[in-house]
C-alpha cells in the first residue's frame, strides 16, 4: 500500500464488474426458469414428506449464487418423535 | 430496401428518446429518408425531444386502428425534410397497440423510407415487444451503470428470442451505444470502462456518448443535437455512430477526459 492509495477509497468499477458478471452468468441460466427455486422446493418436500413427517413452512430454501460456485442450501425442519406423531395423527400436509 | 432499427434499453432514462432523435437526424443528415417512431403509448415525448409537439394531430394509434391514413400521422421535420415522425399517442393506454396493426404500419413505413426508427418504451412489456417486433437492428442504450448493463442483458435476451426474425432463425443485428459516459470518472476507477460493459454484454460498440451539457440543450431547445449543435464532441459520436449503422467501419473514439486548468481549479466535473 502506497501513500496515495491510503488516501484513496477503493475504485468501485471493479466491484460493479465481477458483480455484474456473476450476476448474469446466472441470469442467463435460469433465464425462463424464474420458478426453479419454487419447483426445488415443492419436489424435495415431495420426496421428503415420503419418507418422514414435515411441516411444509418449516422447510427453507436458499441460493447463493457466486463465482465459481453457487450453494443451494436446504434446512428442513424434522419433529421429534413425539411431535412426529402428533403430527401423524393429524391429515398429512405434504 | 429498407432497415428497421429498434432503440431499446429496457432501463428507462438512459437516453433512447435523445438517442432515436439524434441518431434519426443524422442519417437523415446524411441524405437518408428516415422515420422516427414513438412506440412510448401514453408517455410520449419523442415529439417533444424533436421539437415538433405541437404539430401533432394524429398518432401511431389512430393509424394502427384505421381512423387515419399514415400520411396524415406523419410529421415532416421544418429543419430538414428527410426526416419524418410518427408521434405516439398521449390519452390511450398501450393495449391499443395491436400485432396486426404494428405490422401492418412497419409494412408500408417499409415502402416509404430508408430507415425506421423505433423509439421503444422502458420496460419488458407489450410496448417494448411490439416496438422491436420487426427490428432488423437493434440500438441498445446503456449507461455505465450496474442496473443499465443488466437490463441491457435483459433485453439483448429478448432480441434473440422475441423479434419476427428471430422466429424465422435469422440473426438480428445489437449495437451497443454507451450514452452519458464520463470518460475522467472511468479513468478514475469511478464508473465502468467501455471495455467493461462491452465484455459483459459482448455486442459490437456502435458509439459512445459522452456526458455533455449540449445533451440536455437540446432537448430543452426540442431539436436533435446533430442539428443544433452538429460540432459538439456528442453530435460527432452521433453522427459516427449513424455511419456505422449505415455498414461503414469506423474505429470507436474514446471521449477523452478533457479538464481545463480552471475546471481543476473549481473541481468542476469534466464535460468531454
Amino acid at each position: 500500500m502506497n501513500l496515495i492509495s491510503l488516501f484513496r477509497r477503493r475504485d468501485s468499477a471493479p466491484v460493479a464488474r465481477e458483480r455484474l458478471q456473476v450476476l448474469l452468468a446466472h441470469e442467463r441460466a435460469f433465464v425462463g426458469k424464474s420458478d426453479l427455486l419454487a419447483v426445488l422446493q415443492e419436489e424435495i418436500i415431495s420426496v421428503i414428506a415420503k419418507h418422514v413427517t414435515i411441516e411444509r413452512e418449516r422447510v427453507q430454501i436458499k441460493m447463493d449464487r457466486g463465482d465459481p460456485i453457487s450453494t443451494l442450501e436446504i434446512d428442513v425442519e424434522v419433529p421429534s418423535a413425539a411431535a412426529a406423531a402428533v403430527l401423524s395423527a393429524r391429515p398429512a400436509l405434504a | 430496401m429498407a432497415t428497421v432499427i429498434v432503440v431499446t434499453s429496457g432501463k428507462g432514462g438512459v437516453g433512447k428518446t435523445t438517442s432515436t432523435a439524434a441518431l434519426g437526424a443524422a442519417l437523415a443528415q446524411q441524405d437518408q429518408n428516415v422515420v422516427v417512431v414513438d412506440f412510448d403509448v401514453g408517455l410520449r415525448n419523442l415529439d417533444l425531444v424533436m421539437g415538433a409537439e405541437r404539430r401533432v394531430v394524429f398518432d401511431l394509434i389512430n393509424v394502427v386502428q384505421g381512423d387515419a391514413k399514415l400520411p396524415q400521422a406523419l410529421i415532416r421535420d421544418k429543419r430538414i425534410d428527410t426526416l419524418s415522425l410518427l408521434p405516439a399517442s398521449q390519452t390511450r393506454d398501450k393495449e391499443a397497440l395491436t400485432a396486426e396493426g404494428v405490422t401492418r404500419v412497419i409494412g408500408e413505413l417499409r415502402e416509404k423510407f430508408d430507415y425506421i426508427i423505433c423509439d421503444s418504451p422502458a420496460g419488458i412489456e407489450r410496448g417494448a415487444t411490439l416496438a422491436m417486433r420487426h427490428a432488423d437492428a437493434a440500438v441498445v442504450v446503456t449507461n455505465p451503470e450496474v442496473s443499465s448493463v443488466r437490463d441491457s442483458d435483459r433485453i439483448i435476451g429478448m432480441l434473440d428470442a422475441k423479434t419476427a426474425k428471430a422466429e424465422r432463425g435469422e440473426k438480428i443485428d445489437k449495437h451497443l451505444l454507451l450514452t452519458r459516459y464520463d470518460g475522467a470518472r472511468a479513468s478514475r476507477g469511478e464508473m465502468l470502462k467501455t471495455e467493461d460493459v462491452l465484455e459483459i454484454l459482448s455486442i459490437p460498440l456502435l458509439g459512445i456518448i459522452p456526458e455533455s451539457e449540449e445533451v440536455l440543450r437540446a432537448s430543452n431547445l426540442g431539436t436533435p443535437v446533430t442539428l443544433g449543435n452538429p460540432n459538439s464532441v456528442a453530435a460527432k459520436a452521433y453522427f459516427e455512430a449513424a455511419r456505422r449503422l449505415r455498414g461503414e467501419t469506423l474505429v470507436v473514439t474514446v471521449p477523452a477526459a478533457r479538464r481545463s486548468f480552471m475546471d481543476r481549479l473549481f473541481g468542476r466535473r469534466a464535460v468531454a
